[in-house]
């Protein structure tokens, strides 16, 4: 496995752009949650010519929706959702300035492409490794769509949050790579 | 002898399983996962089961949800037949202790009250009740938490019966093949053979209860088993999806009699985060 590569929010394109497949990050900073209904939000916005709720500028999006937080924790279990459910709303969130994404799973072919194109990422967490991954969010704050629950957006101050390059701004992907190594 | 119960019994009883069953993951599994985690050949593979048997550890310690997706509860109730039943509509009963497991346990609320609308109901029901008639006295309940991430993935043919066992083999591999790292592998393949098609999904679903290392009795659906598995292992998919040797723990089939037309098969796939408890009144 690759050496661990330290990363600190603020990011920029430059930052990201020498990251490999492969390759073991651990992240400190801020990153948004989104999920499948705040994404269709920010699509009615968009098309209606609303402001969006927050700046995705050189951001990292969060496929996440975690569990309500126990007195005594800082922090609900949280792990990545599937990202393919949100491959339709990859292209607008590139347009909106984001960075990345941080998921599970495979995504369709065009995604690579669109990593390529906008010179983003896409980094995979562990799903269901919700448990340990919540001892990484430092605090969390409802930025935007509230009555959306756990699907609402969230600012979240991560450290040392794990994350593996699935998807690099050449546009090369991890998982198929990997895949071919281990099939018999 | 007939048993007097009144339905509020069950209510504490669900919303404990709720919680139990979110928070511990069972000895059968975490075993299983440790026996793939010494024999992973990927790097990447073996940090994952790792964390994987480290987050259920922690999960179980701290008594917090192990997966954050803590589903569309399934609740599994094999009634006596000797009960008689008073007080509020049993559904009432149940949905109200899955209200309260969901709510006290600080689990995600993941049900919207119309696929269309998708508006969160809030309280994470309805869940999805199954009650089943059976001898004797007792109330014997299961409450199995069941995310979208694997369930999403499941599958459902009707096969023409001339295809037979290769048939049946060739559909699963496809099913499994196709949802890729996106079930949260290792998984566990739960197959229904036969029945109608409602009927064939829920041999799906309940071969996922059974124990990971346990065979079908019959011993054709054991050797195919045992063959699929270690077919969906070949794929090479691995821990998460990045890759590796450990793809299923398990392969479980169920069937039933069918008519001479049919040959239903249906897959339902389950995650890592394989969560059930039961308990018996
Ligand atoms: S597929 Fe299972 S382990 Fe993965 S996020 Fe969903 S419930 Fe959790």
């Amino acid at each position: 496995m690759n050496k661990i590569i330290q990363l600190h929010t603020p990011l920029t394109k430059e930052d990201i752009k020498d990251l490999n497949i492969g390759d073991v990050l651990e992240l400190t900073g801020t990153i948004y949650t989104a999920r499948d209904a705040a994404h269709k939000r920010m699509q009615t916005a968009l098309a209606e010519g609303k402001p969006q709720p927050v700046d995705f500028k050189d951001q990292l999006i969060f496929y996440a929706g975690p569990c309500p937080t126990k007195p005594g924790r800082t922090m609900g279990s949280i792990a990545p959702t599937t990202s393919m459910r949100m491959d339709s709303f990859v292209e607008m969130t590139f347009q909106l300035g984001m960075l990345g994404m941080i998921g599970k799973g495979d995504r369709s072919d065009f995604v690579p492409e669109l990593c390529k194109k906008y010179g983003g990422v896409y980094l995979l967490s562990i799903g269901g490794a919700s448990a340990m991954i919540s001892n990484q969010v430092k605090t969390c704050d409802v930025v935007a769509y509230e009555d959306l629950g756990t699907e609402s957006i969230k600012r979240l101050q991560v450290e040392k949050l794990r994350l593996i390059v699935g998807i690099d701004s050449k546009g090369r992907v991890f998982q198929s790579e990997q895949i071919q190594k281990y099939k018999r | 002898m007939t048993r007097n119960m009144d339905t509020s019994e069950v209510i504490e009883v669900i919303a404990d399983l709720c919680k139990k069953a979110c928070y511990e993951l069972n000895d059968n599994l975490i075993d299983a996962l440790k026996k793939a985690y010494t024999q992973e050949e990927s790097p990447y593979g073996k940090d994952t089961l790792d964390l994987l048997i480290k987050n259920a550890e922690y999960a179980k310690q701290e008594q917090i949800a192990c997966c954050h997706d803590t589903g569309t509860a399934v609740v599994i109730m094999e009634i006596g037949q000797e009960i008689s039943w008073s007080g509020m509509p049993l559904v009432e009963a149940v949905y109200a202790g899955v209200r309260k497991g969901y709510e006290e346990g600080y689990l995600r609320k993941s049900m919207v009250r119309d696929p269309l609308d998708r508006v969160n109901t809030g309280d994470n029901t309805p869940c999805v009740f199954h009650p089943e008639i059976v001898p004797g006295d007792k109330v014997h309940i299961t409450v199995m938490p069941k995310g979208g991430g694997s369930e999403n993935m499941g599958a459902f043919t009707t096969l023409v019966p001339a295809v037979g066992e290769e048939g049946v083999k060739d559909f699963i591999m496809k099913t499994v093949e196709y949802a890729g790292g996106m079930t949260c592998p290792p998984i566990i393949v739960g197959v229904g053979v036969g029945g109608t098609m409602d009927k064939c999904a829920w041999l799906a679903k309940k071969a996922l209860l059974r124990p990971i290392g346990e065979r079908n009795p019959v011993p054709h659906y054991a050797r195919m088993e045992e063959e699929l598995l270690e077919k969906i292992n070949d794929l090479g998919i691995g821990p998460l999806g990045m890759g590796g040797r450990t793809t299923a723990l398990d392969v479980h089939i169920e069937y039933f009699p069918c008519h001479i037309t049919a040959l239903p098969v249906a897959v339902n796939l389950q995650c890592h985060a394989s969560r059930h408890a039961s308990a018996e009144i």
